[in-house]
């Protein structure tokens, strides 16, 4: 499991149009894990959209990643998947997909959702929940924007840990 | 009246879940401790449940909030609050309105033939 302050696991994943992202290249990069099912994930989901729309213009990159099994869960199969992001609920976040399971391991993440803040040098900054609580709206990801505009201003984040909150991830047997 | 819960412990919203579901009951004046709280361990629990995620909710038998066409299985349920929020757990009114048609049932299978 990465620590704070220690390097994230880097990766290369498609997204739904096959194109494959990395993590960095940006002042920080919000790596997410989410699904198609979850509750939580859902109820969070445009909450975390919106924090990519009000950081796009501080180059902050948010990739979405969905790393469940999507044979027991074909909720989640790429075909869901792609469903949704031609539906307009990715705007401006590309939604990967983790076959493997790998990227999830090597995150050590736990739940959808489960977010990860990486700094410029792919430090990992912040990990847990958006916000304290998945059914206020106004929370408004507060967690994650507190982290972000303290990797963006140079400071640590305060919480940089939080409780991630949500359904377990689908592990393939 | 037969108040059910049935739950996943994959999902972490049936706490929740039974607490309003207690409290509801509570306000009707039904016993809470009535309520059967069973867990849906396997793929095959499921199957033999009708279980379409957790929490579930059934009184005599029927789902405070019926789903259409939802795969059977072990995953967390996605609810819709009254007002369009997207919840892990049914709107507590639509718990406490399936409980007071419930009991109104009940009372009326009670009375006396006229």
């Amino acid at each position: 499991m990465t620590a704070i302050g220690e390097r994230a696991p880097m990766f290369s994943l498609p997204d739904t149009a096959s194109a494959v992202h990395e993590p960095g290249g940006a002042p920080a990069t919000v790596v997410v894990f989410t699904c198609n099912h979850c509750p939580y994930a859902l109820a969070w989901h445009e909450r975390i959209v919106a924090v990519a729309h009000d950081y796009s213009g501080r180059g902050v990159r948010v990739l979405a990643i969905n790393p469940n099994d999507a044979e027991r869960y074909p909720g989640d199969s790429p075909q869901a998947m792609r469903a949704r992001v031609e539906g307009g609920d990715f705007e401006g976040v590309p939604y990967l997909r983790d076959e493997s399971q790998d990227v999830a391991r090597a995150y050590d993440a736990k739940t959808t959702p489960d977010v990860f803040v990486l700094d410029a040098n792919g430090l990992l900054r912040y990990r847990g929940a958006p916000d304290a609580d998945y059914e206020d709206p106004e929370q408004n990801a507060t967690f994650l924007r507190g982290a972000l505009d303290a990797v963006l201003d140079g400071r640590d984040p305060d919480p940089a840990q939080t409780q991630p909150v949500g359904c377990s991830i689908k592990w393939k047997a | 009246m037969r108040v059910e819960l049935l739950f996943w412990e994959g999902c972490p919203s049936h706490p929740r879940a039974l607490a309003d579901l207690r409290e509801a009951m509570k306000e009707l004046g039904l016993d809470p401790d009535r309520i059967v709280v069973r867990e849906v361990r396997t793929d095959a629990d499921a199957g033999r449940e009708h279980f379409v995620g957790s929490p579930t909710i059934r009184i005599d038998g029927v789902d405070v909030q019926p789903t259409d066409d939802e795969p059977l299985g072990l995953t967390c349920r996605v609810y819709h609050r009254r007002d369009g929020r997207i919840s892990p757990t049914p709107d507590p009114a639509d718990v406490h309105d399936a409980l007071a048609a419930a009991a109104r049932t009940a009372t009326a299978d009670n009375q006396p033939a006229a």
